[in-house]
């Protein structure tokens, strides 16, 4: 019903939103409140050399960490059957975007700003004062915070990319976008804020976890866990008789690929989580995630051999991650002798989780084993392993160190309390979360798109159009059938044909 | 001695196959084809531009069994494959005028399957 009383108040309605939304433009184009490191570059056109130092090799750092997306999408490129890799390519442009905006808009305030529980300093990053009180929990570092800010947004990035491994192949897309709303705005910062963002895990527990075995690879997991259980399995994983049967990926080398860009990106990962050149402990760093890492590699080849008897080109892959994803907690408090330690258990680990877990869940890629197993792993070791002189750098936790330098299992309860604190509040957030996605959107495609593969249903394009288009048809000069009884009816959008 | 061409959805694959193994027609071969009969075709979107593709997937199974054994295959394909929807396939029976095993050089109907007479061997214990 259009009433002669309802045009004027949808104008007056418009007129208001319309305003309302050109003072927040407003707002945000002030330049923010000037901060003090970078007070003297606007004053003087220079930064300090030690801030310039510093910000150049977070920004590196962070450039790294962003390269990891690509890690992460030609792994699962690599895992995906031929007709569902487009998809991952455009999951991961749209979720790193989303990120980036929600993340700048309240994540960062969440994460890093002060406060026991959550942040609530730096929205939008703008009007947060002195950034070096702001954030105390950066202060070890005088980057600027616009480097600090973007390193810890690639972070974000990452938690949210692991998310989504274990759901390939049969999940609608609407989700991933729903779903990277609600995890970079508000699941992701405040639990990381808890862990490594000056939380009260951090502070008053005395977790460590330098660059994030649990804020960012335990997170993620948690979420791919919470999607998985309700999502389910791919049909086909399972037979008649519930045993797993084998979906092998398209293309090993894509997955190799997508391991060495991945393994690249930890360098950044670890190491750039000094925030900090200049004190000179990120080469150090660097050296114990590339220990942990080859430790790793080597274990899960012989874990596999010895359970299948076959050198598991997936499995030395799956051990890779694995090991560095133990190492990025205690990356920054332990010797360098202990890292193949950790990194070889982790190979060990690793493995056989994925094949305990492979008979009840479907994970493509093996993403709960190798980012939540090996991370709870990784979180734990820092309270055997942590050194006292790198706990007591770093300001948090026992100062004595780990089980094996202070015989106190101290450390080892703050680790596993902060394990159980994280993995709980994510999995019931990120639950909450999935099951109103269920019942609203929904989860799943359907079983016929599915069947005809998620590129073509979804996106209707094939990632690899030459093999599923037969080639007349390719180049174009195929007709569809003429003369025969019924006219064929016009062609059906992907989604129709498919449905 | 007859052969059965076959059709199908991929789907429909998998239940054939077990239910011919338990019969006791483990010999057949498969091929990925494409073709099109009366099921539309789908369009791909490319960058703003269309390409509609009118020839779909199918799995083709072919069987040759004794005369016999037809209508068992038959029976078979057409209880898993039929969905009652446009493109469900269609099936072929064609005559076959000689068999041979390779291996042995032996030829005629007990060459085809598991052993002469299974199907209704498999039916007495069923």
């Amino acid at each position: 019903m259009t009433g002669p009383g309802r045009a004027p108040t949808l104008s007056a309605m418009n007129r208001l939103l319309r305003c309302a939304l050109l003072a927040a433009a407003a707002l945000l184009a002030l330049p923010a409140a000037a901060s003090a490191d970078s007070l003297e570059a606007y004053n003087n056109g220079v930064l300090p050399d030690s801030v310039a130092i510093n910000s150049l090799w977070v920004i590196v750092a962070g450039c790294l960490v962003m390269f990891m997306q690509a890690g992460f999408a030609f792994l699962e490129i690599g895992f995906s059957r031929g007709k569902n890799v487009g998809t991952i390519v455009a999951k991961i442009l749209v979720n790193f975007s989303i990120a980036a905006i929600m993340y700048w808009a309240i994540g960062f305030a969440f994460a890093f700003g002060p406060g026991d529980l959550i942040g609530d300093t730096g929205f939008f990053l703008r009007d947060f004062g002195d950034p070096q009180e702001t954030f105390a929990v950066m202060g070890l570092s005088n980057a600027t915070i616009e480097s600090k800010w973007f390193f810890q947004f690639v972070f974000c990035a990452v938690s949210l990319a692991i998310v989504w491994g274990t759901t390939l192949e049969r999940i609608k897309f609407g989700v991933y976008v729903i779903y990277a709303v609600v995890f970079a705005g508000f699941i992701y910062p405040i639990a990381s804020h808890w862990v490594f963002g000056g939380g009260w895990l951090q502070a008053n527990v005395g977790m460590q976890d330098f660059a994030g075995s649990t804020a960012v690879h335990l997170i993620g997991a948690t979420g791919g866990l919470a999607v998985l259980l309700l999502l389910g399995a791919r049909r086909g994983k399972y037979g008649p008789d519930g045993k797993p049967r084998a979906i092998p990926g398209h293309s090993m080398p894509l997955f190799g690929l997508g391991i060495l860009i991945l393994w690249l990106g930890w360098y950044g990962f670890n190491a750039g989580s000094t925030l900090n050149a200049q004190d000179g402990r990120f080469p150090e760093i660097l050296l114990v995630t590339q220990l942990a890492a080859s430790a790793g590699v080597i274990a899960a080849i012989a874990t596999a051999y010895w359970k299948t008897k076959a050198i598991d080109i997936g499995m030395a892959g799956n051990g890779a991650i694995g090991a560095l994803v133990a190492i990025t907690a205690p990356s920054g408090y332990v010797e360098l002798w202990t890292a193949p330690i950790i990194g070889g258990v982790a190979g060990v680990i690793v493995p056989l989780a994925i094949y305990a877990i492979d008979k009840r869940l479907d994970d493509p890629v093996g993403a709960l084993s190798a980012h939540g197993i090996a991370g709870v792993w990784g979180t734990l070791s820092c309270g055997l392993f942590t050194s006292p002189r790198l706990a007591q750098y770093n300001g948090f936790g026992d100062p004595d160190g780990g089980l094996i330098y202070s015989g106190s299992f101290a450390q080892l309860g703050y680790q596993a309390l902060g394990i159980v604190v994280v993995f709980s509040f994510v999995f019931a957030l990120s639950f909450a979360t999935f099951y109103a996605i269920k019942k609203t959107y929904g989860l799943r495609v359907t079983a016929e798109e599915e069947e005809a593969g998620l590129d073509i249903s979804e996106h209707g394009m094939y990632g690899y159009p030459e093999q599923f288009i037969p080639a007349p048809e390719l180049i174009g000069f195929a007709e569809g059938p003429r003369g025969s009884r019924e006219r064929q009816q016009p062609a059906l959008t992907p989604k129709e044909a498919t449905s | 001695m007859k052969k059965v061409e076959a059709f199908i959805r991929h789907e429909a694959f998998e239940p054939i196959r077990m239910e011919l193994l338990s019969l006791g027609f483990p010999s057949l071969s498969i091929m990925e084809v494409k073709g099109s009969g009366r099921q539309k075709g789908i369009t791909e979107r490319y960058r703003g531009a269309e390409l509609t593709n009118y020839l779909r997937p199918k799995v083709k199974i072919e069987c040759v069994v004794a005369s016999a054994d037809v209508q068992t295959i038959i029976d078979t394909i057409l209880k898993h494959a039929r969905t009652g929807s446009i493109g469900d396939g269609k099936v072929f029976v064609l005559p076959v005028e000689e068999a041979y095993r390779i291996r042995t050089g032996e030829s005629g109907e007990e060459t085809l399957q598991a052993h002469p007479g299974a199907a209704s061997e498999a039916e007495r214990v069923a």
